[in-house]
């Protein structure tokens, strides 16, 4: 089916099931520990042996020699594989990172061996026994270092764009009234999913089956082809459950690349998960900014110009942090300016996390805004209303196909008492504390994919679907369950979801926070072939059937819908397609956050005590759903606002801080008190479902707020992210 | 991990016993810290001596009217006990800011004195340690030592004693009391049971490879008001950057320890004089010689304002 005009009413309008705040129905699963993740498919092989993935412990160079002499000869050791052993591997379509090192290093951790054997114990203890000696080289880590002389970004297929520039902006910021200049910067992140990365992987013949925790199943089988050099058709990957991803799980990682090369090396099926301390350093994270933004305005707050550069670093050939995106959508203003460039760094790779450029971009430009409107004297609420736009403004002509921003920061303002912030920061206390508020827009691309489903149905009028979508925490079999149920007119029991297997029809999978919009409509489609099967099979004709409380009506009669399926099973697949929608029409979630914090005085300790989101995404298919990404990405913002940093080791040449222990992100007491409105939206040109993703849009201009608040309280403008104690206490005066 | 023996001791002796006979031993408490140096292969012990078993699990009163606390009582148990909380409230809060409630239900009195450092690149074993590996060289005093110590370090090593406990136990003039193999056995204060590093920062304390913590001592309870200021980058389940405890009376004297700037929860009894003039001027005494790097600097001016807090509070 292919989406060329505005969605018209159709079935899903009905609203009988979609809509409704259901439980996620893999919940009990979850909560009893027998939902199986990538690493607990115990019934499906039998006899796995265990590998495990040696770092290399130096941040570039070369290995000299790896004496395995030990090594090999320890108890329980089915085999060593080092490039040596397995030659030279390929690159994948999306990573430019080298899965398994050697000769040269080109990052800490990267891998540079795996080791199997008969336990996990005897993996570790003989990758212990490794001598591995290197030749180190001078590398580059410090991104403000390397930053002027960082070229501007390379223009990749689909990257962003790195340049962009509408009217003078330079002419225009320089004449602008009131002007901001200011240079902000952005950590190193790190996912911190609870599960590590993993993979059983199992050799049939040529016939590779992974169990893995990728995201986006298509892309990893492409890209585990390509790397290991076999067919396509010869890999099934299967990831039923996957905990967590927030973008560290894209496509094939060190884990399933080293899992099949050590798999094919032992003869057995091998089990793999990276150790914690290793993922950091091994694998991707999102990259460090030093963002500069400038924006000129007259004094009744229109924005004249707004212009905003940002440098980012990564591995040769790696992309680039896209942090100037937002900017250019987000305000109006008719001369702009933007660009993109991208130092060569020797650390792991950067790439995709929860909001990618945005998130990051957000927490420099929102923290631009509330500088400005103070400059102005105007509320930071109104200035960004003042500033609206309701097209593009880089492409006049080109509207929001639905832009909400304004009622958001109404909304929320109301609901949160904005109207008691005191515009004067540092002068409202309790006790030890300072309090302070701080607001921020959030928009995040709403990107829609091809999608495609495959939907069953028997006679007892079970309606099963198949789509390689993955659920990585979100809710997708919940939505995609309710998305058939409504189609089908039959309530959730009757129908069986099953997702994550790359023998599936093929879906974006979890990514983009195109995952729930596009998955849904790829079913949508699937089931309007599968009406039709089911009409004609009835007798009934297609534009009179009713698809209702399990039965189908037309023409004066009403069978059960499995009666459809009495002789044989009904089997429909089909792929949602797009037209040119989404060139016609900027497609967006928007959203508003709100944040009220409390300072120490003392101490300079701040703690977030009570947020909220006001957001706008389309349909919203399963509230409760959507309410739990909105809050677990609000969390995610108080962590990149006020902990969470990878540190780099200038010197040695990586991220110190990579465990759990080191790399702190928000617990249960950090969180006090959020709150979420989802303004009612129906976005017709995206898809029938008229959705939107709203898994990213939750965390975007949180930090923003969070930093804007601490701001309020304090009058303390940290512009370096995260925003410690350390960097308030010594211009904090005690409250006594 | 590497291969280890493992024997589970059921009475004191046999467990120093087996430490005297096997070199490379080690007692496992809670394990909460110990397994998991090992399964980083930061610590590679070729024996396990278990005394989980051992008993030392009770907590009494003591003749002079302290209270006597068994080396393998939990935690949790410890934070909990009525006597704890009505006369050592600064015990119990300490104890209950540290680690989680799964942690404090394993970790025991003896383990959590004896936790090691959480300097990140002891961690690592790729990086230089002289704590780790002596005389190799020490890649946090030149890296990253937002959290590491400001006083007592040495320039071999610059790690910090992390635990909340001992803190408390300082404040509160606890002592250790010890057995060895050969039935001897001591009675230490904390700063006789914690070395400074020196030059040789992988020797932590002053107890032998045989020897035994049986108990903790607290003296008689000491009056005034009990806080424990832990600060921290993050609510709960941290290491404190800094943590005060602290016994005050109305008139301003007391007594302080101070947490996570030093290689032993860090008391100087000579400035506590200094209390009822103020935090200033008490602070100045405490971290006099103190030698922060640029990263941690923070916490001289940390530890000034936590107490200024932390007298404020005493007050009212
Ligand atoms: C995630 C995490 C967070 C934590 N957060 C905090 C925190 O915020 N604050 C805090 O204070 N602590 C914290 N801890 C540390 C925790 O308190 C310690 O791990 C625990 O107290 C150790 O006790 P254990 O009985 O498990 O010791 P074990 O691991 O069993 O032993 C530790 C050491 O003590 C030795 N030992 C044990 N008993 C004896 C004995 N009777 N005589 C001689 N030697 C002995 C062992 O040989 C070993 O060397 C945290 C730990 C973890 C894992
Ligand atoms: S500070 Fe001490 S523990 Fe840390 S690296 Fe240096 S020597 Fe090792």
């Amino acid at each position: 089916m292919k989406f060329e005009t505005p969605a018209g009413i159709n079935p899903i309008d009905q609203l009988r099931v979609i809509g409704k705040p259901t439980d996620r129905i893999e919940g009990p699963l979850k909560t009893t520990g027998t939902a199986k993740y990538a690493y607990e498919h115990n019934d499906e092989v039998s006899n796995p042996a265990y590998g495990y993935v040696v770092g290399a412990a130096i941040a570039k160079g070369r290995i000299k020699t790896i004496d395995q002499t030990k090594a090999k000869v320890a108890p329980g050791v089915l085999a060593i594989v080092t490039a040596a052993s397995v030659g030279a591997l390929q690159q994948g379509k999306f990573y430019v990172d080298r899965l398994l090192a050697g000769p040269e290093i080109d990052h800490y951790h990267q891998a540079v061996a795996v080791v199997v054997a008969e336990t996990f114990e005897q993996a570790r203890a003989a990758a212990s026994l490794l001598k591995i000696s290197y030749t180190k080289t001078k590398g580059v880590y410090d991104l403000a270092a390397a930053k002027d002389s960082a070229p501007i970004s390379r223009q990749g297929q689909s990257g962003p764009l790195r340049q962009t520039n509408v009217g003078d902006f330079d002419g225009a910021f320089a004449s602008a009234p009131v002007k901001l200049d200011e240079t902000y910067t952005t950590p190193d992140q790190t996912h911190a999913m609870m599960e590590p990365h993993a993979t059983i992987a199992h050799w049939d013949g040529d016939m590779l089956t992974c169990w893995c925790c990728i995201q986006q199943l298509n892309w990893g089988a492409r890209d585990v082809a390509t790397i290991l050099g076999i067919p396509q058709e010869n890999i099934r990957l299967i990831a039923t459950f996957i905990g967590g991803g927030f973008g560290g799980k894209g496509t094939a990682l060190s884990d399933i690349i080293a899992a099949s090369l050590a798999a094919q090396a032992a003869g057995r099926p091998v089990k793999l998960a990276l150790p914690r301390p290793l993922m950091m350093n091994n694998t991707i994270h999102r990259p460090a900014t030093i963002q500069r933004i400038r924006i000129g305005a007259t004094p009744d707050g229109t924005i004249t110009a707004i212009g905003h550069e940002s440098w980012s670093g990564n591995l040769p050939g790696g992309g680039v942090e896209s942090a100037t995106a937002s900017t250019r959508l987000l305000y109006a203003g008719a001369n702009r300016f933007t660009q993109l460039r991208l130092a060569v760094l020797d650390l792991a790779e950067g790439s995709a996390m929860r909001a990618p450029g945005e998130a990051t971009g957000m927490m420099a430009l929102e923290i631009a805004m509330d500088e400005l409107a103070e400059k102005l004297n105007i509320d930071p609420v109104a200035l960004r209303i003042k500033n609206d736009t309701q097209e593009d403004p880089e492409k006049p002509g080109r509207k929001f196909s639905s832009r909400k921003l304004v009622e958001c920061l109404q909304t929320g303002a109301g609901q949160f008492g904005w109207n008691k912030r005191q515009a004067k920061p540092g002068t409202v206390r309790e006790g030890q504390w300072l309090i302070g508020m701080g607001v921020a827009s959030a928009i995040r691309g709403a990107p829609i994919m091809k999608s495609a489903a495959r939907v069953r149905l028997n006679r007892e009028g079970i309606v099963t679907v198949e789509t390689d979508m993955t659920d990585i925490g979100t809710g997708s079999y919940t939505i995609i369950e309710q998305t058939a149920a409504e189609m089908m007119g039959v309530t959730m029991d009757k129908v069986v979801v099953k997702l994550g297997d790359s023998s599936f029809p093929t879906s974006p999978g979890s990514a983009g926070q195109w995952g729930a919009a596009s998955a849904t409509s790829g079913v949508y489609a699937a089931c309007v072939k599968l009406r039709d099967a089911v009409a004609n099979s009835l007798g009934v004709r297609v534009e009179e059937a009713e698809f209702v409380g399990g039965q189908v009506r037309g023409g004066n009669r009403s069978y059960p819908l499995g009666d459809a399926a009495k002789a044989t099973e009904l089997v429909a697949q089909d792929e949602m397609t797009y037209g040119t929608l989404s060139r016609e029409y900027a497609q967006d979630a928007f959203g508003a956050h709100f944040v009220e914090v409390g300072v120490n005085s003392y101490t300079g300790e701040i703690r977030v005590r009570r947020m909220l989101a006001v957001c706008h995404a389309g349909r919203i298919l399963n509230p409760k759903a959507a309410r739990s990404q909105i809050i677990g990405a609000m969390t995610m913002g108080v962590g990149a606002a006020l902990m969470e940093e990878l540190v780099v080791d200038k010197q040695v040449g990586f991220f110190v801080n990579h465990d759990l222990a080191g790399y702190e992100v928000p617990v249960h007491a950090d969180i006090p008190h959020q709150e979420v409105v989802l303004l009612e939206d129906l976005d017709p040109t995206m898809s029938p479902m008229k959705a939107k993703g709203i898994g990213e849009l939750g965390i975007v201009g949180v930090a923003a707020a969070v930093a804007n608040a601490v701001y309020n309280a304090t009058g303390i403008r940290v512009r370096e992210y995260p925003i410690t104690l350390d960097k308030l206490i010594d211009k904090l005066s005690i409250n006594a | 991990m590497k291969t280890f023996t493992y024997e589970r001791a059921s009475i004191p002796a046999e467990a120093t016993a087996a430490a005297a006979r096997t070199p490379g031993a080690k007692f496992l408490a809670g394990g909460t810290n110990l397994l998991d140096l090992m399964k980083l292969e930061i610590e590679a012990p070729q024996h396990i001596i278990d005394i989980g078993k051992i008993g030392l699990n009770k907590i009494e009163s003591t003749p002079a009217g302290g209270l006597h606390i068994g080396a393998l009582v939990t935690n949790t148990d410890l934070a909990a006990h009525p006597i704890v909380r009505r006369d050592y409230g600064l015990l119990a809060r300490a104890l209950l800011a540290g680690a989680s409630g799964q942690l404090r239900n394993k970790a025991t009195t003896a383990g959590n004195l004896l936790q090691r450092t959480r300097c990140p690149y002891f961690y690592d074993t790729n990086q230089l340690c002289n704590k780790r590996v002596p005389g190799s060289g020490c890649a946090a005093i030149a890296g990253f030592s937002r959290q590491l110590g400001i006083i007592g370090t040495s320039t071999s090593c610059i790690a910090t004693y992390p635990g909340d406990m001992a803190v408390a136990m300082r404040a509160l003039d606890a002592t250790v009391e010890t057995v060895k193999a050969n039935g001897a056995k001591r009675t230490l204060s904390l700063d006789q049971l914690y070395r400074l590093p020196g030059q040789t920062p992988h020797l932590e304390t002053t107890l032998e490879k045989n020897e035994l913590i049986t108990s903790i001592v607290l003296p008689p309870p000491v009056g005034g008001v009990h806080i424990y200021h832990k600060v921290r980058d993050r609510s709960s389940y941290a290491f404190a950057l800094v943590s005060v405890g602290a016994i005050l009376k109305k008139d301003g004297t007391g007594r302080v320890a101070v947490g996570g700037i030093a290689p032993r929860p860090w008391r100087i009894e000579s400035a506590e004089p200094l209390l009822p003039s103020g935090a200033k001027a008490f602070t100045a005494q405490l971290l006099k010689g103190a030698r922060p790097t640029k990263e941690n600097e923070f916490k001289l001016a940390l530890v000034e304002r936590t107490l200024t807090a932390v007298l404020n509070e005493a007050k009212h």
